[in-house]
Formats: C-alpha cells, structure tokens, sequence
C-alpha cells in the first residue's frame, strides 16, 4: 500500500534523523518509513489539506498511540470543517481494534467535545464493555460522558445488569459509587438504608469477594453510618462456616472501633481474631494483620 | 513467610469461589492453575533454596534489544524514551555497567527527543510528553554522566511544565492531550531530579490528587475513577515529593494495597479482582516503602522517640510477603529466552522485564527514609529525594544469594547512587 505518487510529487520527504546510532532502532516497514517522511515534510509546513488527513490514516493504522499523528489530525479536521460524525466511526472502528489505547479514547473524547453531541456515546461504550467488562479506559471516557452531558438517569439500571452477570467487577462497583455519589442530586438516608440491604444480598451470594465488601465500608464511611451494621452479617457468616477473611477483617475494623472508645472485650477480640487471620486464614497479609494487632494492642 | 515455605499448603491457597464462578472467578482460577504448576514443580524438586535469576539471559535479551527491534514493535515508536529507560534501568539493576557506547548512543538517541519549546517528544520531531519526558529523565539519570544531565533545557523544560497544567492543579499528558494522575508524577518526579520543583509548579496539584483517592484507599486515573495500582503509584509517589500525604488517608490506602497481593500466586494484581501481573511488582510493591516513611512520620512523637516501641518497630519493615513477591518473579515470570514477563504463558517485552525487576529489587531490599538526618531541616524535594538508603540489615534474598540486584530508588524508580549523582549535579554538593 504505496502511497499514490502524483498526489505527492510536490513533497520531498524528509528522512528520521535520529542520530548516528541510536539505541533500539525499530526495523520500520518501507510504507511506514516512507508515510513518516512524507509526514515530516507536512507538518513542517502546517499543511491542513485532505492529502494530509488521508496521511495520518495510513500512520495510526500502522501505529494508534502516535499521539503526535493524532493532535495533527484533530487540527486538519477542524481546519477543514470536516464531517466529524465520519470520524466517529473512523475512531470507533479503531477502539474496536485496539479497546484499550490511551490515544484513540481521547480523540474520541475531542471529536464529542466539539461536537457536544453524546448520544451514540452510551451504546458503543456498552458494546466495548461487553467484550471487557473492565476496560478501564471504557469507564474513564463513560464516567466523562455521563458527568458533561447529564446522563445519570439509567446508570444505576446499568450497573446493576452488570453486576448480576458478574458479582466480582470491581469496575462495576466503582461506578455504582459514582453513580451514587458524584451525581448532583445526592442520594437520602433512606436509599443508602436499602442500598446496605442491597450490598448485603450481593455479599451473602459469595463472602469472599471482596468488592462488596469494599464498597459497603464505603458508603459506610460516607454517610457517617456505624461499621458496627455490619456485625450480624459477619456472625452470620462465620455461623455458616464459611471461612472469609473479608468477613473476619471487618470484624477487626468493627472491634477496633469500639476499643477506640474504650471497650476491653472488643480490644480482646480483635486481637485474637488478627492472630487468627495473620496464622491461619489470610497468611499472606500476615505483616498486616500483626501490624493492625499492635495498633489494637497499643489502644 | 513465602507461599513455596508458607504455614499453608499450596493446595489450600486456590481463591475460595463459594460456588457461584463468575467471568472473574474463571480466570482467576484459570491463572491458579497455571501458577500452581510452576510452584508444585518448584515445591516437589526442592528448588527454594536454588533458584535462580536467570541474569545473562535476562542481559542478553535487553542487548539484543538495545541493538534493534522487529517492525511488528512499530508500535512503540512513539515510546523511545521509553524503551531507553526500560533498557538501560534493566541493565544498571543487574548490575551490568553500561559500557561507554552504550552512554555515547544513550546520549545522542535522547538528545534528539528533545524540542525546542522544552520537554521530550516520543521519537523525533513528536510533540513533547510528559511521560516521555519522565523516561528521558530517568534514562539520562541512569546514563550518569555530566554531558548526559546537561543536554536538558531546563528553562524551556520548565515553561513547558507549566503549560501542562490546568486549573484544578492537574496536569495533561501533552498539549491536547489527556489528563490523569500519570501527569503529575511524571512531571513532578523528572522536576525533583532537575531542581524545577517550585510553589508554581505544584499549586492545587496536591488537592487535586486526593480527590482521585477512591472509597477503597486506591487513587484513580482522576476523580471518581477505579482504584489501579499503576495510578495508586503515581499519586502517592507525587505527593511525597510535595510534602503532601497527610492529604491522603493512609491506613484505608494501606489497606487496599495489602488486599492486591495474591495468596496463591504471591505477586500482586493491579485491581481487585483482577489478575496478578508482573509489573505490579513494581506499581503496588512498590507502595510499600512510601507508605512506611509516611506511617513512620505519622506517629505520635511519642512513639518515635521510644523507638522499641511496637507500633514503630511494625512499621518499620514492609508491609508485604517480600518472600512471596520474589517467589511469583523467579518462579512464574523470567522467560525461558531471556526477559521477563507479566504471567506464565505470556511472552516477554522490554516494560515488563523494567518493571519485574524493579519490583524484585523492592522485595530484597529494605529502602528507608533516613528520618535522622531530615530531623529539624526545612527540605526540598530533591534534598527528600536524597535521604532514601538501603537498609543492608534487612534484605531477603530468596533462593540463590546471587540474585540480589542493585536497589532502587522509591519515589524515582533510578538506582539510588544514581539519583544522589544527579541531584547533586542539578542542585550542587549536598550535606546529606
Ligand atoms: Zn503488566
């Protein structure tokens, strides 16, 4: 895929010069060499013309993080007033391929902003997060869209499919946190009251993982709730004989608190289950758990 | 401690998916097996004590490198000063000493990333960005000479940083170009080696960091977004460098960085939930040397001074399995052709050998932050840079002794006498 020779008779390219002998040198593609040079004969002179645009296609087809290409692209298009809902499927069909590079998000990101026009955004970020549920790069670029054009309104609906299919994404649960709580209009007591109800459901369908239970302390901690809530779940727990140190960790959190204000048994209690968890269930995170054992000790 | 030496068996160590597997439990469970293959191995031939880094090859596989890349790596042509670092650091840690061509290519490669208008560009003639500009520093840094740290324009360098940055305090990657907490670490950590850190330069940036923090502890890309280790990195190693951590809550950020380190496979994952990765040896690993300086600054002046006491003495040594790390690097993630790798069955490249050994120096070393020294002084972020020290008492070298490598620098990720060299070229001599 040459490029067309009349079309580029009037440039010289101009060759990389990266020094008498560099390190690492890429063992370049002649159409990827040649499309470069003749990029660095046009950008030296600024030239915003449709050869140009078509050029920067060739180059971030061969290579998408060539952020250089890329912010020379987006002047060319708005130089020429072009259509950018072309460019749209351009960059879409680019995601496809490549989901999770930086580049390509965020010139899809500047070709909306221009546009402010968010309403096939939704549907190809579902699409792409079909494929991975956790693409960060998907969640970035739909928390930016849902928080520039207003578009709270389906999103807990959203989350919550996700999280049937997959109980364990820890996107997910961030973006239920988001949700909640960078949204303008806050959410009452009373939501958060059966949100907790929700997250407990969600708990008891596999104590360990550890999302939920991240996210409970969370919303916890934020509505200036007591983790002490959360102490018949882990007995309740505990009385099934399944082993979560998730479960038994939050005892140590629920202990510590009240030793903090004083109760000796609890102090006992946390300290005894934070042998528990640094010998037995959790002795990877055995440093931890002595760690929060001094802390308790030293109350 | 350890998982091949652990009070557990290693059968015991598959993560419990209380019968309802998902997507995410799959291959987690997909990766155990994997894993465990490798350890079971390791396990029944007795290898603990024997195993090796395989070094030369790892050496060999970075020269080779050095010498030129396939065209399918086109993709890395706006990463070179990327693939310079990642090199040249992987060489310097291995204690292979960079031989006076590699300097003199070192030198010329890097010089012609560098734009007028201050900062480097991905390859030449690209638009300057900020972790290009990260990596160049810390190329030149590890190049080590006089002409290497003098080939930086620090002034166009410096206006170049402020165009960075926006409002809130946060910095975009490049003009146009996106914004996350990359940004100011990239540019706050190649300022400290360059003597550029001034109250301009960080104003609002801290502010803006700790509204990255998540619910979990973890900091995210920006406000709102997952906890992730590589931007968890960032943002805690940024604020270091401004003084600013109390900004942060500590114990919750400790807490979520525990979390990440994987029973079965020892190494760490980069998010909940997600699965282990050799480069987060490094991005979560690495937290714990800062999280400990911070903790240790944290104490009540009592406790400090009563320096047996317990809370400082747990404090003082890392908070993670530095056994088990090494174990998951050795053992799953050096490849059989030289380099290393982010997970078994996986094939090398120049990020992930950085980035596992990176992380294996920062589980056989001990780097502490020499609070003696810093005690009544008003510090700069160089002068902080420079009071990290091995702590030689407290290394653990798992397998065969020669495995330990150079130590690394927490906040710089350079090797230390080269970050000391370097600052006190930029900042002149040093009472430190
Ligand atoms: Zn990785």
């Amino acid at each position: 895929m040459a490029l067309e020779a009349e079309v580029w008779s009037d440039i010289k390219p101009i060759p990389l010069d990266d020094g008498p002998d560099p390190l690492a040198p890429i063992a370049y593609d002649a159409e990827y060499s040649e499309a470069m040079g003749y990029f660095r004969a046009i950008s030296q002179r600024d030239e915003r013309s449709e050869r140009a645009l078509k050029l920067t296609e060739r180059i971030v087809e061969y290579n998408p993080a060539h952020y250089t290409i890329w912010h020379y692209r987006q002047q060319i298009l708005f130089s020429l007033n072009k259509n950018l809902n072309e460019e749209l499927d351009f960059v879409k069909e680019q995601i496809e391929s490549n989901p999770k590079n930086y580049q390509l998000w965020h010139h899809r990101q500047v070709l909306v902003e221009k546009l402010m026009d968010a309403s096939c955004e939704l549907p190809f970020i579902n699409e792409i997060l079909n494929d991975d549920a956790k693409n960060y790069h998907a969640w970035t670029y739909r928390q930016w869209i849902i928080r520039t054009f207003n578009l709270w309104e389906n999103e807990l609906d959203f989350v919550n499919k996700l999280l049937d299919k997959d109980v364990r994404n820890n996107s997910a649960w961030n973006q239920r946190y988001f949700t909640l709580f960078f949204n303008p209009t806050k959410p009452t007591e009373e939501f958060l009251t059966q949100e907790i109800e929700y997250v407990i459901e969600k708990i008891k369908m596999a104590p360990n993982n550890i999302s939920p239970w991240n996210y409970i302390k969370g919303i916890i901690a934020k509505s200036n709730k007591d983790i002490g809530i959360l102490e018949e779940l882990c007995k309740e727990i505990e009385k099934q004989d399944i082993i979560s140190p998730h479960a038994i960790g939050c005892l140590v959190d629920i202990y510590e608190s009240r030793a903090r204000k004083g109760s000796a048994t609890d102090k006992e209690e946390g300290i005894r289950i934070c042998t528990l968890l640094a010998e037995k269930h959790d002795a990877i995170r055995k440093k931890y758990w002595e760690y929060r054992k001094v802390i308790l000790t030293s109350l | 401690m350890g998982i091949l030496s652990g009070s557990r068996k290693l059968e015991e160590l598959f993560t419990n998916t209380d019968a309802l597997p998902t997507e995410s439990s799959k291959a987690q469970t997909d990766t155990e097996v994997s894993v465990y293959e490798l350890f079971k191995d390791a396990r029944d031939k007795k290898l603990i004590n024997t195993i090796k880094l395989n070094r030369g090859s790892h050496i060999k596989y970075v020269k080779d490198g050095l010498k030129g890349l396939p065209s399918y790596l086109v993709a890395l042509d706006a990463s070179k000063p990327w693939l310079c670092f990642w090199m040249l650091y992987s060489l310097d840690i291995l204690g292979d000493e960079l031989s006076q061509d590699l300097v003199k290519k070192g030198i010329s490669t890097i010089t012609k990333l560098q734009n007028p208008t201050g900062g480097f560009g991905g390859g030449p003639g690209q638009i300057s960005h900020a972790a290009a500009t990260y990596a160049a520093v810390n190329a030149l840094a590890t190049i080590g000479t006089k002409e290497a740290y003098d080939l930086i324009d620090r002034e166009t360098l410096y206006n170049w940083f402020l165009k960075l940055k926006r409002e809130d305090g946060s910095f975009v990657m490049h003009e146009g170009g996106e914004v996350d907490v990359r940004g100011a670490y990239c540019v706050l950590s190649a300022a400290t080696l360059t003597n550029l850190v001034t109250p301009e330069l960080t104003a609002g940036t801290a502010e803006w960091i700790k509204r990255c923090q998540n619910y979990d502890g973890g900091i995210g890309g920006e406000p709102g977004i997952e906890g992730h280790g590589g931007y968890t990195f960032c943002g805690l190693a940024a604020m270091e460098i401004m003084g600013k951590t109390d900004l942060l809550d500590i114990p919750l950020l400790l807490r979520w960085a525990t979390s990440l380190q994987m029973q079965l496979e020892g190494g760490f994952q980069g998010r909940p939930n997600k699965l282990v990765d050799g480069c987060y040896s490094f991005w979560v690993g690495g937290l714990f040397p800062l999280l400990e300086a911070i903790m240790t600054r944290n104490l009540p002046e009592k406790d400090v001074e009563q320096s047996n006491s317990e809370v400082s003495k747990y404090i003082a040594q890392s908070l993670f399995d530095r056994e088990a790390l090494q174990e998951y690097i050795l053992i799953a993630c050096q490849s059989p052709k030289g380099g290393l790798i982010d997970k078994p069955k996986r094939g090398a490249d120049h990020y992930h050998t950085c980035y596992c050994l990176s992380g294996l120096s920062t589980a056989q070393h001990h780097v502490i932050y020499d609070f003696e020294r810093a005690k009544g002084k008003d510090l700069d972020s160089g002068a902080r840079s420079l009071l990290w020290k091995d702590d030689v008492t407290n290394r653990i070298v798992l397998g065969d002794p020669n495995n330990l490598i150079n130590s690394t620098h927490p906040i710089h990720n350079v090797a230390l006498p080269n970050v000391r060299k370097m600052i006190e070229h930029f900042y002149g001599e040093r009472n430190f």
